[in-house]
């Protein structure tokens, strides 16, 4: 079985992720970057069902920045067999449409039986993605899955959505996507990073992939403003003396919050 | 056949198991009603169009579209992508509003890449100006405001649920059947559904106006009861941190932050909860913000309007009967 796992790089939600006022896209470099929580996730649900699966292949598909390259090797080290990384100058600040087109087009290529993504990622928190990579694919999509029990041919899993739990099954090739009640992913250890060192890494931009990134006969989403809203401050803060609850009631009905 | 308005704005209105329109739907076509004429479409169970057709008139929906249908229950996504692009072929709107759910998002996302259309996420607004639609977005956790726009045509936008204060005002709908054509796309099927037990009588946590969150510093599920005794005395939806979440102290649906729920109430009270910058993301918007805590240091008071460094064992007891005692 052949797995694709769509993993991106994204700025670290544990520093202060800026957007630039005059492009608005995201300030690389501003903070850290790293593996989006949610595609490690990803990975760690095809490895772990891969290893129950003879003759299974876990592929890493990425769109990003060649500078992505070295988080990315992560993913390697983690477990994956093979890295195909899409980056092209030409795709900073792709809307989702075109970034559709052209992960589509390389999970074409790559082939599959099965794509894992992640529900929302940390920057886009877009969601729609997965979605749209079914549709253009021509395959049934399991979305939002909370748990999910692959076999050769077969999927079936949980998801949380309209006020209740369903379960939800599909043949493959299908594309999921799974969310943080997903178990973490296991950590890469010496031997992992090591033979990460000889795993292939293929690059590719989007001409190679057949997209035209300049086309225009397709409507785009582009941003037409940005800015930035003020820091929130601190207020009054107090050590409880035994009288804090009490001190709390009086700060809330004097503001009429109670 | 009817003729739809030019400034339609067409607006997916998702069904709960009983047939009712969704809690997201007054949002969505009050959102509608700002830029353009309303047009809903609800896909139902067979014999149920009428009835939720007449609620979404109530909501604001000058013409609704009826698709009655047995797949929706059955297959994810495919269906209701199906009946919205016969819709939009219809009407020919300026604007898809759909709510930012998991089930809208595929919704979005299937008739997106169907039709090629331009995507807006998790849009908190919508307006219009000379040029078209605009989304607002708020970003980063509410950190930078952000306006979108398609380059051309009728964008798709999925809307935050209980972002939009705005309602519509009642109308006598023009309902018409819509005639689905299926477009053959492969889905999962949907092989069991449980609804949730609806809770008591608290308020929804998307969109509500109060909000009482516990954290890993409720320690058990049993402790985690304050919390919904302080959210009952407050009338707050009840929320929590994914590491509450990941300690089983309550379902994930009562998670706040990037990967949760967004939510901007009027006042949100947060017990013991450290304030990482994930959980901040989906609540620093909130009006007031109040905070219990044992360490001085928690970065949660740095955007406190008022916190209490204590245990929340002894300071959330006090506030409640003190609450409690001015109520009588
Ligand atoms: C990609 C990503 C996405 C994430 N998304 C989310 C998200 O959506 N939502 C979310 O919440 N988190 C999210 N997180 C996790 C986040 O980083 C934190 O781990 C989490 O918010 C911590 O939860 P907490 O504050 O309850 O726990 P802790 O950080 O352990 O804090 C517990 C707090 O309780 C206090 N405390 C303990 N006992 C008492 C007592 N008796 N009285 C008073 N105070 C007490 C402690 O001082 C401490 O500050 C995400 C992380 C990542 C990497
Ligand atoms: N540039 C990208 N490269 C690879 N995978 C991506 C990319 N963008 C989004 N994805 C996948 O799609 C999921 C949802 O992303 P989003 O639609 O941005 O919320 C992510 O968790 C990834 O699995």
């Amino acid at each position: 079985m052949k797995i694709i796992v769509l993993m991106k790089e994204v700025p670290d939600t544990y520093g202060e992720r800026t957007l630039n006022l005059e492009t608005g896209l995201a300030e690389r470099g501003a903070t850290e970057a790293v593996l989006d929580e949610i595609g490690e996730r990803a990975l760690e649900a095809a490895l772990s069902s891969a290893e129950k699966i003879d003759g299974s292949e876990v592929i890493v598909l990425s769109m990003g920045p060649a500078t992505a390259a070295a988080t990315l090797r992560r993913a390697l080290a983690m477990g994956a067999a093979k890295l195909v990384h899409i980056s092209d100058e030409k795709l900073s600040g792709a809307d989702l449409g075109l970034t559709a087109d052209v992960l589509a087009a390389a999970i074409r290529r790559i082939g599959f039986d099965l794509v894992i993504t992640g529900n929302l990622s940390t920057d886009g928190s877009g969601g729609v993605l997965p979605a749209m990579l079914a549709e253009i694919l021509g395959v049934p999509h399991a979305s939002t899955l909370n748990s999910v029990e692959i076999s050769a041919g077969r999927l079936e899993g949980t998801r949380e959505a309209n006020g209740g739990v369903m379960t939800v099954a599909t043949e493959l090739p299908a594309l999921i996507s799974i969310t943080d009640r997903f178990p973490a992913a296991r950590f890469p250890n010496f031997k992992g990073i090591m033979a990460a060192k000889k795993k292939p890494v293929e690059m590719l931009t989007a001409a190679e992939l057949g997209v035209d990134s300049d086309a225009l006969d397709n409507p785009r989403s582009i941003m037409i403003s940005v800015s930035e809203k003020p820091p929130r401050s601190a207020g009054t803060k107090i050590v409880d003396e035994g009288d804090g609850g009490k001190k709390l009631a009086e700060f809330l009905v004097q503001n009429r919050l109670a | 056949m009817t003729t739809f308005p030019d400034d339609s704005i067409l607006v997916l209105v998702e069904a709960t198991p009983s047939g009712e329109p969704a809690k997201s739907a007054a949002g969505l076509l009050g959102a509608a009603s700002g830029i353009g004429t309303p047009v809903a479409l609800i896909v139902a169970h067979p014999g149920r169009g009428p009835e939720a057709a007449a609620a979404c008139g109530a909501l604001g929906a000058e013409h609704v579209l009826v698709a009655e249908t047995e797949a929706a229950t059955a297959w994810l996504a495919v269906p209701a992508a199906d009946a919205l692009a016969s819709a939009a072929d219809l009407v020919r709107p300026d604007a898809i509003l759909i709510s930012n759910s998991a089930d809208g998002r595929d919704v979005a996302g299937r008739f997106a890449a169907r039709t090629r259309s331009a995507v807006a996420v998790d849009a908190v607004g919508v307006a219009r100006d000379e040029e078209g639609i605009v989304a607002h977005h708020s970003v980063y956790g509410g950190a930078y405001n952000v306006h979108s726009a398609p380059t051309f045509g009728a964008p798709v936008i999925t809307v935050r649920e209980g972002a939009v204060d705005a309602r519509a005002e009642a109308v006598e709908p023009a309902v018409e059947m819509l005639d689905v054509t299926p477009s053959g796309a492969a889905a999962a099927s949907i092989e069991l559904f449980e609804e949730q037990s609806v809770e008591s009588s608290r308020p929804e946590l998307r969109g509500a106006a109060k909000v009482v969150a516990g954290g890993r510093g409720l320690s058990s599920e049993e402790q985690f009861a304050l919390v919904d005794q302080l959210a009952d005395v407050l009338g707050a939806a009840v929320g929590a941190s994914r590491a509450a979440v990941d300690a089983g102290y309550v379902p994930n649906s009562h998670q706040v932050g990037q990967t949760g729920v967004s939510v901007s109430p009027q006042l949100y009270v947060a017990l013991g909860i450290s304030g990482a910058i994930q959980h901040r993301a989906g609540m620093q918007t909130a009006k007031t913000i109040v905070a219990i805590n044992k360490d001085p240091d928690a970065p949660i008071f740095d955007i406190a309007d008022f916190g209490v460094v204590g245990d929340l064992f002894q300071v959330v007891p006090q506030l409640i009967e003190s609450l409690s005692a001015r109520k009588e």
